[in-house]
């Protein structure tokens, strides 16, 4: 186990890895996640992102390697179990309902309620007060939560999704692909949200394709490729040229604008 | 996504009075429902009497409570087409069980009851479980009831019908509680308008102010995303179908009570209708936005119109004709609203 600081890691895989029939979608990978850092996980497409933060949030279960919580050794059978772990996941799709108002949407699945058995009821004032304050403390400001969350920018949907995480005690945040659909400006709002919940001491997994997206906030840096990884770097130890090559696969992208050149002449 | 600037003031300016009523679902139906009785009232000299009025609301009722539980199922994202046939099958459960077996109807009317929430639960068990759309699935109960109504009447009574309830035991009080009379003035309006009323009043509770309701509008919405933050997807979906079933069961139990004969064939063809007055009342075909009120509201429409062309002295086929054209209207309406509803900003 690597301590950091007396503290067990929020988080640490030792050479995890997972198969779907004969297909090994990851094998031996091994990360760790700590309070108040920026766990980056890079690749391309089909290089096994989304199999290990499915491991992570307990969507699949593992089946080689080791997965610690705060320094247990665990395995999740559900989202459910991630969550009472303290971690939660903002998937690509935000799991918001766009045509449900931002502050339902905000508690849905941990509905604030008054009242007791039958007559127990929604508590809309707190609410929405909630939602509201909660938004408000990532830099937000919704004049009414109760327009539809289809209304926001994906940007702003963004921020939904990761103060209702950050609401509900997450200790560690997985983000998948925060920033895929977005365009310069709100990626780099988005950017903002995730050092905000760093700095606020999350641990965060965040995940993308996009090194130049990575570099400025992350203190680690998993590059996967193809199930397997290329390396887990400090920031001290990689520079964001090595890390855009190491990601796009080195020496392959090199031959590829060998060849894109020999086509423009 | 439309990129909408983000400035306080901008956002301020538009929340205007009807922009909030106009991203209501249910508003749709609410004008329709006056221009057809302010239509009625004009064109017909019995409509507006205390007479005419206990006349449409009764005719409204027994469809609005169907339409309210299959708008809250809707609204769940599913449809129920065996919800019609449902009213047919427990009044014959209760009928059989009360005149053949000897049972007194109130215990009838409760094994009824259980039989009810069994197929309901069976119709959400076999959807959630197996994925397939929810109009194949019912569709398939429907015809199987619709078989098992027929064949168990016939085998048991030799007759399409099975009647005798007033001499059950338990008839005068069930009577009372599902089918009886109560007067405004001097007009005798039927209880049924006050389960219909009561049963609207409940579900718009249900969907607007509790946990369950909002859980109704998330699996409509968008189930993967409801799932992922924790909501119990498929017993979720289960108790909406057991709702739409316990609404046949008690619109089959009034029925039954009413005329204490049940017809092998009951219910069936009125599925439609239940879906026709949801959808008017603000329903999306799609799920994750409607209003219980607003098919309430649609039921309305419905009995109003119905009733309406009675006392017009026309012929009852231009029913038909006015709800064609009464569904496109609304479907239209209801769509350039919820375009509405996702763009307004507030």
């Amino acid at each position: 186990m690597t301590e950091s600081s007396g503290q067990p890691a929020l988080i640490e895989v030792e050479n995890i890895g997972k198969s779907y029939g004969s297909v090994l979608a990851l094998r031996d990978v091994s990360t760790v996640v700590n309070a108040g850092e920026v766990t980056c996980v890079l690749g391309d497409n089909g290089a096994g992102k989304s199999t290990l933060i499915k491991i992570l949030s307990g969507v699949h279960r593992h089946d080689s390697g080791q997965f610690f919580v705060n320094g247990t050794l665990m395995t999740f059978n559900s989202p459910r179990d991630a969550l009472d772990a303290g971690i939660a996941t903002v998937h690509q799709d935000l799991a918001v309902v766009p045509l449900m108002s931002v502050w339902r949407n905000f508690f849905l699945g941990s509905e604030p309620t008054v009242g007791f058995g039958p007559l127990q009821r929604l508590d809309r004032r707190n609410g929405r007060r909630i939602a509201r304050e909660s938004l408000a403390d990532m830099g937000i400001d919704l004049r009414d939560v109760e327009q539809p969350v289809g209304t926001l920018s994906g940007g702003e949907r963004q921020c939904v999704a990761i103060a209702r995480a950050i609401h509900f005690g997450a200790k560690v945040l997985i983000l998948d692909e925060p920033t895929a659909a977005l365009g310069v400006k709100q990626s780099g709002v988005v950017l903002r949200y995730v050092a905000q919940a760093r700095d606020r001491g999350l641990g965060v997994v965040l995940i993308t394709h996009n090194p130049r997206h990575a570099y400025p906030v992350g203190n680690r840096f998993l590059v996967l490729k193809r199930g397997q990884s290329l390396g887990s770097y400090e920031k001290s130890e990689i520079s964001i040229e090595e890390l855009t090559r190491q990601m796009a696969g080195g020496a392959e992208l090199e031959a590829l604008e060998h060849e894109l050149r020999e086509v423009a002449e | 996504m439309t990129t909408v600037d983000v400035s306080t003031d901008e956002r301020l300016a538009r929340s205007s009075l009807v922009n909030r009523l106009v991203v209501r679902p249910e508003i749709g139906a609410l004008l329709g429902a006056i221009v057809v009785f302010l239509f009625f009232s004009v064109v017909t000299d019995k409509f507006l009497t205390m007479g005419g009025i206990a006349t449409w609301l009764d005719d409204s009722a027994t469809l609005g409570i169907m339409a309210v539980a299959v708008a809250l199922l809707m609204i769940g994202g599913e449809f129920d087409l065996s919800a019609g046939v449902m009213t047919g099958s427990t009044a014959l459960v209760t009928a059989m069980l009360a005149t053949k077996a000897g049972m007194n109807i109130w215990l009838a009317i409760l094994v009824s009851l259980v039989f009810a929430l069994g197929v309901g639960a069976l119709n959400g068990w076999l959807v959630v479980r197996t994925g397939l759309p929810s109009f194949i699935v019912t569709l398939g109960t429907f015809l199987a009831l619709q078989g098992l109504n027929l064949g168990i009447t016939r085998l048991v009574t030799n007759s399409v019908q099975v009647s005798g309830m007033r001499r059950a035991g338990g008839y005068e009080s069930s009577g009372f509680v599902f089918a009886s009379w109560f007067d405004i003035g001097d007009t005798a309006f039927r209880i049924s308008i006050i389960w219909w009323i009561a049963f609207a009043a409940l579900a718009a509770w249900v969907l607007l102010r509790t946990k369950f309701g909002n859980w109704i509008f998330a699996v409509g919405g968008a189930a993967p995303s409801a799932r992922a933050v924790g909501v119990p997807v498929a017993r979720t979906k289960i108790l909406l179908f057991m709702t739409t079933a316990a609404a046949g069961w008690l619109v089959g139990t009034i029925n039954i009570l009413r005329y204490t004969t049940a017809q092998a064939n009951e219910g069936i063809g009125l599925e439609f209708q239940y879906i026709i007055a949801a959808v008017i009342g603000g329903c999306l075909l799609t799920g994750g936005f409607g209003s219980a009120v607003g098919a309430a509201i649609g039921a309305l429409i419905f009995g109003m119109a119905r009733q309406g062309i009675v006392f017009a002295n026309w012929n009852s086929d231009w029913f038909m004709l006015f709800l064609g054209i009464m569904l496109l209207g609304a479907v239209l309406v209801n769509n350039t609203f919820r375009r509405r509803a996702e763009r307004v900003r507030r």
